[in-house]
């Protein structure tokens, strides 16, 4: 067997070359281009000629100079020791790079995914003699506090016998810790292709909600375990914002933030904040469960298509040791562009707006990665896709966002004009939907039965409102009976006190399902105790000049998560203060 | 090596050329083209094949010829010198002295394409710089190391501002001074004379490194002059620890060279014939900015745009506010009734203002006063739609006084003179005088310890 392949370039245009002499090299490897050893991925050959995308910037790269197949796909390393870490799209880590080339990134940097030196305390679950086949786990090492590593036996190895196993102790990620009855030797960590999905026994129908302890997303359109989401937005309205909130907050063991195309400084800011916010339930930073993927907008394009699929493999292996993860991809719209930039050079017949005809289908794959599975341990683990979708001028109707709202099943529209009212999570109640609401709905009905009915009569007030809101616009609110004019003032409460959410707040930034059901539960209480007030003969106008009606739109920030019990007797206190009203008006 | 020399051409179309490749060539290095005469043109390699050099060139292909243009491959990417010389220089578009001073003396090049940041090595910017705008330190306040770009039109106050926020920016809490980066591509003389004048004005000028391709110079060197003074800019901030702020002006003409050089590529084109790499190219140029660990400097950039039509979804602003931390939008219609700075508060926006403002920074009830005045204003714009309907008379009495605070909004808190220089408590206090035109109760996003504190005091 030949090890490598060598070939000379012959052309260059901007990221994507041409080499001859590459006969022998397979489709899609990995290849060193030039002197300075820049990757490179084949992503064609025609007699002889490869072509070929370069992930690195190669300006001042010389025709002529050699370029180097290993005849392995480009793959990621997978071992204990990812966690809180921050890699480029190459899965290479940015701190690393910092140490070699200093604070500017110099292309053809080689480093180690993995750190090698670094010693695991392997505890084996397994024996000598034990069968094993693909997927199943040997043994763990405690990662970080709050996620323990399965190692696993790697994908595509036959089914066999252990022959030895070495003892709980101390060792490097290379260190042979099985050795199987057919000699294969199994270390901590193997490779992986980022471009095939990572095998499981089957694909199971999705039950739990993601909490995210966002209301207008767990109340109104939930996300289920396993679930894709999309969030398209116009620049300005709050994708990345609500992206960190997600990151911080929903109840996934492990994230996965991809980073792709992105501002420098988001990546900064979260790499500040997370290892210093502290997960509620757990204690310890949320860094310890996260990996990030850095490939900024500045950064070679190529590289930017390849750090989905790195992404995306890191998380299917923490779904295979049975945890519930969530990729959060900010923004697919980046990675599309990418395509197209690429395909572009390739001079490929476009489809619609210059995107090549394949991004409906690439889009597919990756979110056909996510869902919810039993692992070959016969565990579920489940990966939930967030993909952030920046449409040009913000109009849903071009191509990404269509071709997105196929493949997903929850659709979170950003508005610019709750964003300019600075509405935050600027998330419509309106354009948005979620299909999940079946799967999810057992779990909410553990918490209130009253779940569903509560949901449905907030959704129909906001939409009363908006189309009163029509009227409004024609007549002015004067006109419009008691009746009417009621809903147009609980749908400002259900904005102001619900919908809207503080990220700055501390009390108001997460809430928990049981705050989220109380919450609304009050607002919808105070609906139906002044819609039987008005039947009975009160002017709405006196309801209006309760007092309470502020302190509900400040309840999101006055009673916290622990505090749960305030809120029966906040309830308790609505009831009376429309006893008194009504004794005086009826 | 030794420079040779290639003869003659095979095609000539726009601002490329195209010649046979008779040596080993470098993608992205610089060239230099003679024709008949000698003349010197500069030009850069796009692109190389098995058999032909794509090149395009910083000038004029008028006058070339097929048979009698001589190239010249200098094995070297586009370069510029550094020192700390450059401040107070004057520079064309391609990096080379305008002012009729000799080059930069120095034995440091570099390559005007900078290299990407690390993330990992980025600093977050905190530091807030105070302008002396009620309408930006208010409600889109500027950050040291933030790229804030100016959305605007024709015949809007843009230079006038940006000159403004020249003269006026300044740290609250240190005497650090700005160093002026100022690139201009496209606009006129009398702009850049303008800007000249107003640095001249405030005692700056020897503090300022300009880099002008005016409007006369050839279209495709503006595609240079941006990384040519950001180039000079990492220097300073980087080498020399200076605080540097960039004034581009006017990206809009630098995104059409660049769509200029891709048709004539045959490129297949993306939105209103723009390349799709444009978004790539734009973010090459704005994430330049920003601060580094380690390093006590920074580059904050302060592009200019004049939205083609006022239109905010053209793909220039469009792509711009996808990469950069915030846009300050300026509106025709106020600019009409005659309010200065005209800033359009709801579409503007500062991202970077979340951890720079608040106790220690500015003052701690900034951030929900600016929130508060955002969502009031936001409800002041659908009233009057509604009033150009149903007039003012059918409006409940809450809506009436919105519709004071608005009016006074724009009076009070946005307009002030070019000169005006307000201090962040002033622009604060102005903003709780507003507020209490409105009953209490509609002020929902601000704490009530704020409301007591300040509200009360303002009466």
């Amino acid at each position: 067997m030949i090890n490598s392949v060598k070939g000379k370039i012959i052309s260059i245009n901007g990221p994507i070359i041409k080499a001859t002499g590459m006969d022998e090299a397979g489709m899609l490897d990995v290849v060193n281009v030039g002197k300075n050893e820049l990757v490179g991925e084949i992503i064609k050959l025609d007699q002889g000629i490869a072509t070929i995308q370069v992930y690195e910037d190669n300006s001042m790269m010389e025709t002529g100079e050699e370029v180097v197949s290993f005849k392995r796909p480009l793959s990621v390393l997978l071992g204990p020791g990812l966690l809180e870490g921050i890699y480029d799209g190459l899965q290479r880590p940015l701190k690393d790079i910092a140490n070699m080339t200093g604070c500017f990134i110099q292309p053809g940097v080689k480093t180690y995914p993995l750190d090698l030196k670094k010693k695991w305390h392997f505890i084996p679950i397994l024996n000598k003699n034990d069968k094993v086949s693909q997927g199943i786990k040997i043994g763990y090492v405690e990662e970080t506090e709050l996620i323990r590593h399965f190692i696993m036996i790697p994908p595509e190895v036959k089914a066999a016998k252990i022959k030895s196993i070495v003892k709980e102790g101390d060792y490097t990620i290379n260190d042979t810790i099985v050795v199987l009855d057919n000699d294969q030797e199994i270390k901590m960590c193997h490779y992986h292709p980022v471009r095939r999905s990572r095998p499981y026994l089957k694909k199971l129908t999705l039950k739990e909600p993601l909490i995210t302890g966002l209301r207008i997303i767990d109340m109104f359109y939930p996300l289920a375990k396993g679930g894709t989401a999309a969030i398209p937005g116009g620049f300005g309205t709050g994708k990345t914002m609500t992206q960190h909130s997600l990151a911080k907050w929903s109840d996934a063991d492990v994230i996965v933030y991809i980073g792709c195309g992105e501002r420098g400084n988001e990546m900064t800011d979260v790499l500040n904040e997370f290892p210093k916010l502290i997960d509620p339930k757990t204690n310890q930073p949320l860094m310890k469960r996260t990996i990030m993927i850095a490939n900024t907008s500045n950064m070679p394009v190529a590289a930017r298509e390849v750090s989905i699929y790195t992404g995306i493999t890191l998380a299917e292996y923490y779904r295979d040791m049975g945890y519930a993860v969530a990729v959060m991809a900010d923004s697919t719209s980046r990675w599309a562009e990418a395509l197209r930039e690429l395909s572009g050079r390739l001079e490929e017949m476009p489809a619609e707006e210059g995107f090549p005809a394949y991004l409906p289908s690439r889009l597919a794959e990756f979110y056909e990665r996510a869902g919810l599975i039993n692992t070959f341990n016969n565990e579920e683990g489940s990966i939930s896709i967030i993909g952030a979708v920046s449409p040009p001028g913000g109009d849903f109707s071009e191509p990404v966002t269509q071709h997105t709202k196929r493949f997903i099943r929850c659709f979170w529209a950003l508005d610019k004009n709750l964003a300019n009212a600075r509405h935050y999570p600027a998330i419509s109640w309106l354009d948005s939907y979620s299909e999940y609401l079946n799967e999810v709905m057992d779990e909410w009905y553990k918490i209130d039965s009253d779940y569903e009915n509560i949901r449905t009569e907030a959704l129909t007030i906001l939409k009363t409102e908006e189309k009163l809101n029509q009227i409004v616009k024609l007549i002015g609110p004067e006109s419009l009976p008691d009746n009417q004019r009621l809903i147009l003032l609980t749908a400002e409460m259900l904005k102001k006190g619900y919908l809207q959410q503080n990220s700055f707040d501390e009390i108001d930034m997460y809430a928990v399902p049981e705050k989220q059901i109380y919450l609304l539960k009050i607002i919808i209480e105070f609906y139906n105790l002044s819609n039987k007030a008005i039947k009975k003969g009160t002017p709405l106008v006196k309801i209006k000049e309760l007092k309470i009606i502020d302190e509900i739109n400040r309840l999101k920030s006055t009673i916290s998560n622990k505090e749960i019990v305030k809120f029966e007797e906040f309830l308790n206190n609505l009831r009376s203060s429309f006893e008194n009203l009504l004794n005086i008006y009826t | 090596m030794s420079r040779i020399e290639s003869v003659g051409l095979v095609k000539i179309e726009g601002p490329l050329i195209i010649m046979e490749k008779t040596r080993p060539v470098h993608f992205d290095e610089v060239i230099k083209i003679f024709d008949d005469r000698r003349n010197e043109q500069t030009g850069k390699v796009l692109a190389v094949d098995e058999k032909h050099v794509i090149a395009q060139v910083f000038g004029y292909t008028s006058g070339l010829s097929i048979k009698n243009t001589n190239v010249e491959f200098l094995d070297t990417p586009m370069k510029i010198a550094v020192s700390r010389d450059l401040l107070g220089r004057v520079f064309n578009g391609l990096g080379e002295p305008y002012d009729g001073l000799p080059q930069i003396f120095s034995d440091d090049y570099r390559n005007i394409n900078g290299s990407s940041i690390n993330p990992y090595s980025r600093e977050y910017p905190k530091d807030f710089i105070q302008t002396g705008i009620s309408a930006i330190d208010g409600l889109t306040t500027l950050i040291r190391g933030q790229k804030l770009p100016i959305f605007s039109g024709n015949g809007l106050p843009h230079n006038i501002l940006a000159a403004q926020i020249v003269r006026q920016a300044k740290l609250r809490y240190s005497d650090d001074k700005f160093t002026i980066v100022f690139a201009a591509m496209g606009v006129k003389h009398d702009v850049a004379q303008y800007f000249i004048e107003n640095f001249e004005k405030s005692g700056v000028l020897s503090n300022v490194v300009m880099y002008l391709s005016l409007a006369d110079s050839p279209s495709v060197e503006r595609l240079i002059t941006p990384r040519a003074a950001l180039t000079a800019a990492e220097y300073l901030a980087f080498d020399l620890d200076m605080h540097v702020l960039v004034i581009l002006t006017d990206m809009t003409n630098y995104c059409e060279a660049l769509r200029e050089v891709a048709t004539s590529r045959g490129e297949i084109p993306s939105r209103k014939g723009y390349p799709g790499y444009l978004y790539s190219d734009l973010a090459s140029i704005y994430e330049r900015a920003g601060k580094i660990k380690g390093k006590n400097g920074s580059i904050t950039q302060i592009p200019v745009l004049s939205m083609p039509n006022d239109d905010i979804t053209n793909p220039i602003p469009d792509l711009t506010g996808y990469i950069t931390e915030g846009q300050i939008v300026l509106d025709r219609e106020l600019n009409q009734k005659n309010i200065y700075p005209p800033i359009a508060g709801l579409p503007s926006l500062s991202r970077l203002m979340k951890d720079g403002i608040g106790e220690g920074m500015t003052r701690e009830d900034h951030r929900e006063i600016s929130s508060q005045l955002f969502s009031c204003y936001s409800k002041v714009k659908e009233l009057r739609a509604l009033v150009a309907i149903i007039g003012e008379e059918e409006l409940t009495e809450t809506d009436k006084k919105y519709l004071e605070f608005g009016l006074e909004f724009e009076r009070k808190f946005l307009t002030q003179s070019p000169n005006e220089d307000r201090s962040i408590e002033i622009t604060l206090d102005i903003g709780w005088q507003l507020l209490n035109i409105l009953p209490e109760e509609e002020l929902y996003k601000i704490n009530r310890k704020f409301i007591d504190k300040y509200l009360k005091k303002s009466t």
